[in-house]
Parts: structure tokens; C-alpha cells; sequence
């Protein structure tokens, strides 16, 4: 996702632009990004001679001698206000995501017959349609998004196999997905009066 | 025009002859292209086609996002491929103070092309309404916006206030984030 990668099969004149790995914009734009802090630490332990070029004294003043004071002092609120936002936004994220878990429930669909929910996956970054899709294959087993009744999304898969599934998420987004945020739940007995209340 | 992030969606292959079609309507549109074409579509790789919102489609080769078409309008590059050819395109520069208003999404007015940071092309180059063009920023190398004109060039210079790009694709916005693998 940093580079372009334009090389054809013949002599390529594509120029390659190098991507901020913070914000994906040019590293020039980053200022704009609303992460420029992070983005000038990136680039520095990435691609050093960018770094230098664009952080270095001359191309500071350089940008700066250009406005006049006062729409430099509104860029710079507008900036500060920026990176708040940004900021703030991301620990919401963090948060969010510390608090909230992924559900693996096993409900009961017949005696001796269960599906396997899963609830909560979109929080962190996973998207329900793909990884459905992967499960069913997988697993072997029918596997599909639906919709809940409160209106979130959750997979279906067939079967029970709530254990698969979680070794499974664990193995192939590990990074994504700390175990402590998993909880298996089974449901023994369909609720009846369940629909509409939730 | 893609202010909101794009949802990931379905995308499907293009007929061979569509592409075609697509390839040269896009020689025809953007002559500057035309050395890099083989580059940019080989004849052999499949196209595809991913829809976005407002009716509009990008074409993608290979995850790398090609450009998008609004229903037959003419097609604009991405970003991401003006970034490799920047040549291809005519291009104005904006001044310094309006690069933070458009990558946040506002429409580009002409002071920021008529001040001293900005520049335009001179009367005999001057560009018509309608024409897609690449906007620099002062001070930067690359392309930040990219858009059909509302005013002619000539126009802008004369009047030097108004509307001159209000539905563009500017870095940072959805079309730019929207991931494609």
C-alpha cells in the first residue's frame, strides 16, 4: 500500500511515488493528513533522505515566509484542531475496541442440530461478507451474513463449530483479534419470546 | 464527489470488447496517454469494474485502480495513476492557502488559482470548460486534485472569483482510501 507498484512487462516509465504508511497521502501532503506527528515519524524511519528533504530547516521557512500571519495562524489552528480530532478519534477506537467483544454463540436450530453466530467482527476491521465466505470453505459448511433482528450484521455458519472458528480467527488474524475478546456463549434453548424484544 | 468512504463492493470482470472500447475512449479523452497506454492497460490483463456511488464505476487492473467514469461522462484518472504519468494531463496550480481547504473536500474557487501561488495556463493553451485537469499545489510536486473544469481558463483569469472544480477527486477523500485487494 506505500508504493505504486507500476511495473509492466516492458520497460516501465512509470515514476513511483512513495505513499505515507500513516496516512497513505504523499509524504509532502501529510501536514494536511491530521497525523502529521506520526506521519513525519514514519517517513523518518522509513525513507530517511524524504525525510530529510522535506523536515529540513530551508523547506520549513520556505513554507512558512509565504502567508501572511494571519492565515498562518488559522492553518495552524485549523491544523491543531485536525490532529485533536484525529487523536481523539483513534482512542475512541482503542477503546471501543478493548471494550467490545467478538460472540461465538451456538444456538440451537434442531435437537441435535446447531449453527454457529458470530457477532462483533466489523469492530475490528474484519469484513463480515469476505469472512464469511472463508469460513464456509473453511469449514466445509453453509455460511452466510444475515441480518439480526436489532439490524447489525453477523455470520451464520452451519454447524457447530464454535471451537474451529475461534482457533481458526486466532491463527489468521491474531493480530487482528486479542483472545481475551473472544466469548463463546451457548444458547441451549431457543427463546421464543425472543424476536422482536431485542 | 467521494467525500464519504466507499464501502467495499462487488466487482466484476469488463468484456474484452468493453475494454477496448474503454481503452480508446480514454486515448481519445487524454492524448497524453498514449506512449504510456501499454503500460498503463496491456492488452491482455483483465479489467475490472467496481461500483461507486453515484453511478460511477472505477476501472482497476490487478487491484491498482486505473480511473472512473460517471455514466458516460468522460473518464478522470486516479490519482494514483496521475501520480505515475503526471504528464498526461494539462495541469493549474493552486496557492498555498487553498491546499487545506481541498483535501478537505471543498469545492476549488478561483482565487486560488489566480494569486500569485497559483498558475494557469496562458491564452494560447487556455483550457475549456469541461476539460478534466490535474491541480498542483505550490510548493509540491504532486497532483492533490483531480477534476472536470467549470470555467474555461481564460474565464477564471478575467472574473477571478467563483466555482472552478466542484466535483473532484482529492487525496485523502473515499475514492483515495478505498482498498482494493
Amino acid at each position: 500500500m506505500a508504493e505504486v507498484a507500476d511495473s509492466g512487462p516492458i520497460e516501465s516509465q512509470a515514476r513511483r511515488v512513495v505513499y505515507c504508511g500513516v496516512c497513505t497521502l504523499p509524504p509532502e501532503y501529510c501536514e494536511f493528513g491530521g497525523t502529521a506527528k506520526k506521519c513525519e515519524e514514519w517517513l523518518k524511519a522509513n525513507h530517511e533522505d524524504l525525510w530529510s528533504r522535506l523536515h529540513s530547516e530551508d523547506a520549513l521557512n520556505a513554507n512558512l515566509s509565504e502567508l501572511s500571519v494571519s492565515v498562518q495562524e488559522r492553518a495552524a489552528k485549523d491544523a491543531a484542531k485536525k490532529e485533536a480530532k484525529a487523536a481523539q478519534n483513534e482512542a475512541r477506537d482503542a477503546e471501543r475496541k478493548a471494550a467490545s467483544k467478538i460472540q461465538i454463540k451456538r444456538v440451537e436450530r434442531n435437537k441435535r442440530k446447531y449453527v454457529t453466530v458470530i457477532i462483533g467482527l466489523e469492530i475490528f476491521g474484519l469484513e463480515n461478507k469476505k469472512l464469511a465466505k472463508e469460513l464456509g470453505k473453511k469449514m466445509a459448511t453453509g455460511s452466510s451474513v444475515t441480518r439480526s433482528p436489532a439490524g447489525t450484521e453477523e455470520i451464520t455458519v452451519q454447524g457447530d463449530v464454535s471451537e474451529d472458528v475461534k482457533e481458526w480467527l486466532l491463527e489468521t488474524y491474531g493480530s487482528k483479534v486479542p483472545e481475551a475478546n473472544i466469548e463463546l456463549i451457548e444458547d441451549k434453548k431457543k427463546k421464543k419470546a425472543e424476536g422482536p424484544a431485542v | 464527489m467521494f467525500k464519504k468512504d466507499i464501502p467495499p463492493t462487488n466487482r466484476s470482470k469488463v468484456k474484452s470488447s468493453a475494454a477496448r472500447a474503454l481503452r480508446q475512449k480514454l486515448l481519445d479523452t487524454y492524448p497524453g496517454f498514449e506512449p504510456y497506454i501499454e503500460e498503463i492497460m496491456p492488452k491482455k490483463a483483465s479489467l475490472e469494474a467496481v461500483k461507486l456511488p453515484e453511478r460511477a464505476t472505477l476501472y482497476t487492473i490487478d487491484s491498482n485502480p486505473l480511473f472512473f467514469q460517471r455514466f458516460d461522462d468522460p473518464p478522470v484518472p486516479h490519482l494514483r495513476l496521475i501520480h505515475a504519468f503526471p504528464s498526461a494531463l494539462p495541469t493549474v496550480q493552486i496557492d498555498r492557502g487553498a491546499i487545506r481547504f481541498v483535501l478537505s473536500g471543498a469545492t476549488l474557487m478561483a482565487p486560488g488559482l489566480t494569486s500569485p501561488g497559483g498558475r494557469l495556463p496562458d491564452a494560447e493553451h487556455a483550457l475549456e470548460a469541461g476539460q478534466v485537469v490535474a491541480v498542483k499545489a505550490e510548493g509540491k510536486e504532486e497532483v492533490c486534485l483531480v477534476g472536470a473544469l467549470k470555467v474555461g481558463t481564460e474565464e477564471i483569469k478575467s472574473k477571478g472569483k467563483g466555482v472552478v472544480i466542484d466535483e473532484g477527486h482529492y487525496l485523502g477523500d473515499g475514492l483515495w482510501k478505498l482498498h482494493l485487494d
